[in-house]
């Protein structure tokens, strides 16, 4: 549905407006409040309005955690803007929770001084005692720092929907719409598209509907009309690029890219993978997409998943397989078989906490090692990185271009982060996208060979092209019938050979393959000026606090410079001669430090790490932190 | 003669590849290996469609022998390979070659997986008793007692029965041969490819090397007959050189009984390939030497939807329905709006 942009609603009260250049706000609750709900809602509806935004969900690995105890809290942050951002935002603005629970795992995020609204109706005894609370603290003065708002929201909500009738539990439902219409009335927004989206998401059960739209309204003129806040906000539009947009989530974005990529390939996608956090709705995406020519099997395993991956490759479609690292542990022996092989498959990896089961729904980026080592022999893969959200788009069609490219398998590694953060994007017209060039081998090309005992030419699969790959010579095509597998093979013909000299020889060649890629894919870019002091190179999901970081640097006239590696295996083939031209390289990883040894290895710079393995992203803050202290190491 | 073969020419020479064969001499993978370009030779099917896809073990380096499209995996993932060629291409004829510690052991994952979807797969499990390839440990077919390198006192662990295990896994296909009864295995052969669905055939094959002899009450001229049974679908369960023998059924279990005396033909249990439910063959699968004749031919034969007939249906059906999906609806799929 398009619509078009929405004017702000003006208010008629007499609180007056104050017009800050953005903010950042989280909704938390119990995990059954509904806050990824409505935080999706405000996320929409603030897009709609025209702000840039960004968002962060925070949600519990259980599913079901005993109701109002802190491991069940969820919660969902958004920050929009007036200006271009690409972080959900250091430090929260206001903090909506809607029960002890919440706020006491939330309220560090909070900035002194800001706005916390509680649901007061949850804070009884019990309440308290669930979340740890020796006293109330709505009462006890510890919140005093903060612009309290205690709501009875539960109560409020009730009285709102109290004519439709409902059970008390089906009124307490829509409490998160109370809070949202509150929140929306502080921050000036539209309920328009919130009343659209009710009512078509409910449009079947009149009364949920009624009783949801009801709730949201309620919220909304309680803050009008109590002047309980004294105060209210404004975030105007943002210079955006004109176009069409709509909200993208990576994981969203990189099913949508396989498929993109699949038909500009003209190759049907086979999607191959086993449930895992916080790779599947991937699954779940491309499982609706059986129109688009998407074929998806949910295997019984990351073994199973990844050789189906590279079954449907060796017969000439595009397969790929997602996972998170547990997964990728799973399928090492068949990467390395596609790597000996040389089949184009595309394996996804979003990353979450390791190792081991680790932190199931919180991001880390310690997995590009394991991309890179983690299989038994020489076994290089093509590895590249989407930096945000959106950039999950590009990287999957990049992976699939690349893979039948040259016959490689391409790790994409993405992390929870990208998977469930959102920004705006800016709809691309398919027909402007690149085709992806596929050659098959054509049948009956057996002259490319010697003949066997039968007078028949023989096809020879390792024949190479001058960038050294191999044919795609796919089943069923007349006159190709060979043989392939994980034993190494005789150059050229592919046949089995323990020859010393001609494994040396494989390896080099299968290295040297994947090396070539960087003849295909663009140079490293650099963001600030071309020499100086710093440069901070990240690679990943860590390049929205990165790149802020870098801008408030360049603001207070640092001579910061900032570059962002996508393309992991190989480098850009100026990756070496952009480092050597600053005297510190800063390296930002959620891990401990595994780009950085790959770089100090790789072209003898001793580069600085920053490293957090929180389960978190990077606050801007943090990374500014280390670029002073860099900064002021060096005089 | 041309590389391209067409649907009349194909004999069992033009299904050899140039590849230098590996096994031991006497081994029975050679056997099976001239049966099988027999069956395939005869099957109208032209060369370029049929594909060999195998795990790891000597029995997995049988693709590298046949001169069609071969794939030699990593150990055990055969099934999950042929899968995904399945669901690329239905059209081609895909073989999953496999060994007792591959299929069963390893792999046995991936084995019920594919059986229960019914993945128009044609498995064919080289049942030696014995990991070859590794020279000698016992497997998870060996029976109780095989005395091996790993198992120098005799193996402790209860055998798995192939056949029992696929039934379990409602397989729609099955059936079991041996190496050198050439005649038996090649007509088997031919049963499984003309199966829709998972056919799942086990061999019984000698490992010279290392467990020679292990099925010699089934394959020794002077004994086989007393110890094998050949199925025939809706014929009474008869064995023994002079056809004197008989298979009853007492309460729920079988039990042997000699012909004549009062008991005729009549009384023996009458086997049925197409029974709805699989206890028949079941009951069958659990019979083993020395107490009991063992099966050979087809234990069951039945018709189900395959996987990927079910995925394609439903992918028609929702093309047919809501019409081919275009990139800038995907694109849209969410709500969208116009920045001026
Ligand atoms: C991951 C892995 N583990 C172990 C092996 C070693 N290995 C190769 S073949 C084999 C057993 C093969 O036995 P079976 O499947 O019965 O085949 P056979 O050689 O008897 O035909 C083993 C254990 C391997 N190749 N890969
Ligand atoms: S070891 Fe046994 S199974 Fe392997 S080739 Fe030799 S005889 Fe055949
Ligand atoms: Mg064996």
């Amino acid at each position: 549905m398009t619509v078009a942009n929405l004017s702000t609603p003006r208010s008629h009260s007499p609180i007056p407006v104050e017009e800050v250049t953005e903010a950042t706000i989280r909704l938390a609750g119990d995990s059954g409040d509904g806050m990824q709900l409505a935080g999706t809602q405000f996320m929409q509806t603030s897009a709609m309005l025209g702000n840039d935004i960004s968002t962060l969900p925070d949600f519990p690995a259980e599913i079901r955690a005993p109701a109002g105890t802190l491991a069940g809290v969820s919660g969902f942050q958004i920050h929009f803007s007036s200006t271009e951002i690409h972080t959900p935002g250091d430090q929260l603005n206001t903090l909506v929770a809607m029960n002890p629970a919440a706020l006491k795992s939330n309220l560090k995020d909070l900035e002194p001084g800001g706005i916390l609204i509680v649901n007061a109706d949850a804070f009884a005894a019990g309440d308290l005692h669930k979340a740890g609370y020796p006293a109330n603290p709505l009462q006890d003065g510890s919140l005093k720092g903060y612009r309290l708002f205690a709501v009875s929201i539960t109560k409020l909500n009730r009285e709102a929907v109290s004519e439709l009738k409902l059970s008390t539990r089906e009124a307490d439902r829509c409490k998160n719409f109370f809070a949202l219409g509150l929140v929306y009335w502080l921050y000036e927004r539209s309920l328009e598209p919130t009343l659209k989206w009710i009512q078509s998401k409910f449009g079947k059960n009149p009364s949920v509907r009624e009783a949801n739209a009801r709730a949201l309204k309620a919220g909304y003129n309680y803050g009008e009309t109590t002047e309980a806040m004294p105060v209210h906000y404004r975030v105007s539009k943002a210079a955006i690029a004109p176009g069409r947009y709509r909200k993208i989530t990576g994981n969203e974005a990189l099913a949508i890219g396989l498929v993109a990529a699949s038909k500009r390939a003209d190759l049907p996608l086979v999607y191959a993978t086993y449930p895992i956090t916080p790779a599947s709705d991937i699954l779940h995406q491309l499982a609706e997409l059986k129109r688009y020519g998407v074929r998806t099997l949910q295997a019984e395993d990351e073994i199973a998943a990844i050789g189906a991956a590279i079954g449907a490759s060796f017969a000439g479609t595009l397969g790929v397989t997602g996972t998170s690292g547990p997964g990728i542990c799973l399928k090492s022996e068949a990467i390395g078989l596609a790597v000996m092989t040389e089949l184009p498959v595309v394996i996804v990896d979003v990353q979450r906490g390791g190792p081991s089961t680790g932190l199931p729904t919180k991001t880390e980026q310690a997995d590009l090692l394991q991309a890179m080592f983690g299989r038994n022999g020489e076994c290089p893969a093509c590895i590249l990185a989407p930096c945000s959200p959106s950039d999950c788009f590009d990287m999957a069609f990049e992976a699939v271009r690349l893979a039948v490219g040259f016959m490689t398998p391409v790790f994409v590694l993405s992390d929870g982060y990208l998977a469930n953060g959102a920004e705006p994007w800016p709809i691309p017209d398919p027909a402007k996208l690149p085709r992806i060039p596929v050659r098959f081998a054509p049948a009956h090309v057996g002259g490319n060979g010697t003949s066997n005992g039968n007078g028949e030419a023989v096809f020879h699969p390792y024949e190479r092209d001058p960038r050294l790959v191999r044919p795609w010579a796919v089943p069923g095509t007349p006159g190709l019938e060979h043989r392939i597998g994980g034993l190494e093979k005789e150059d050229v013909t592919g046949n089995v050979s323990y020859d010393p000299a001609n494994h040396e020889h494989m390896i080099h060649t299968r290295a040297q393959k994947i090396a070539n890629i960087a003849n295909e894919i663009p140079e490293l870019s650099v963001v600030g000026p071309a020499e100086g002091d710093v440069l901070v190179l990240g690679w990943g999901g860590t390049y929205g606090s990165i790149v802020t970081a870098c801008q408030r640097a360049q603001r207070k006239g640092l001579k910061v410079a900032h570059a962002h590696l996508r393309y992991l295996n190989p480098m850009p083939r100026n990756t070496g001669e952009v480092l050597k031209r600053y005297r510190k390289v800063l390296i930002p990883e959620l891990n401990g430090g595994q780009l950085r040894m790959l770089i100090r290895a790789t072209y003898l710079i001793d580069a600085i790490g920053l490293n957090k393995i929180q389960g978190k992203p990077f606050l801007v803050g943090e990374i500014e932190a280390k670029i002073t202290e860099v900064l002021s190491a060096e005089c | 003669m041309s590389t391209l073969t067409t649907l009349h020419t194909l004999s069992p020479k033009d299904l050899a590849s140039d590849q230098e064969i590996r096994w031991c001499p006497g081994c029975g993978d050679y056997s099976i290996l001239a049966q099988m370009k027999k069956a395939l030779a005869g099957l109208g099917i032209p060369r370029e469609k049929f594909v060999f896809i195998s795990g790891i073990g000597c029995s997995s380096r049988f693709p590298y022998y046949m001169n069609t499209y071969g794939f030699h995996t990593i150990h055990g993932r055969a099934p999950a390979i042929a899968t995904g060629v399945k669901l690329a291409r239905p059209d081609l004829s895909v073989w999953v070659i496999t060994g007792d510690g591959d299929g069963l052991s390893i792999g046995g994952n991936h084995l019920i997986h594919a059986i229960r979807r019914n993945m128009d797969l044609k498995i064919i499990l080289f049942n030696n008793e014995i990991y070859g390839l590794t020279k000698g440990q016992y497997s998870p077919t060996s029976r109780i007692g095989t005395r091996t390198k790993s198992s120098p006192l005799g193996s402790i662990d209860t055998p798995l029965r192939p056949l029992s295990l696929a039934l379990g896994a409602d397989a729609t296909f099955v059936a079991r041969t041996i190496d050198i009864d050439i005649h038996h295995l090649t007509e088997t052969l031919k049963r499984a490819a003309a199966h829709k669905g998972t056919a799942f055939v086990e061999i019984y094959q000698n490992c010279k090397i290392f467990n020679d002899g292990v099925f010699e009450y089934a394959t020794d001229k002077s004994v086989k007959s007393d110890n094998v049974l050949s199925l025939q679908h809706g014929r009474p369960l008869v064995f023994g050189k002079d056809q004197n023998k008989g298979i009853r059924l007492h309460g729920l279990n079988p039990e042997v009984v000699d012909l004549g005396n009062g008991i005729a033909k009549d009384d023996l249990l009458v086997h049925d390939e197409k029974a709805d439910e699989p206890s028949l063959a079941y009951l069958l699968s659990r019979m083993v030497h020395p107490e009991f004749p063992e099966c050979i031919g087809v234990f069951r034969a039945v018709e189900r939807p395959t996987y990927e007939h079910v995925l394609n249906h439903q992918m028609e059906e929702t093309i047919a329905s809501r019409g081919a999906g275009k990139l800038e609806d995907l694109f849209a799929s969410d709500e969208t709006w116009i920045v001026e």
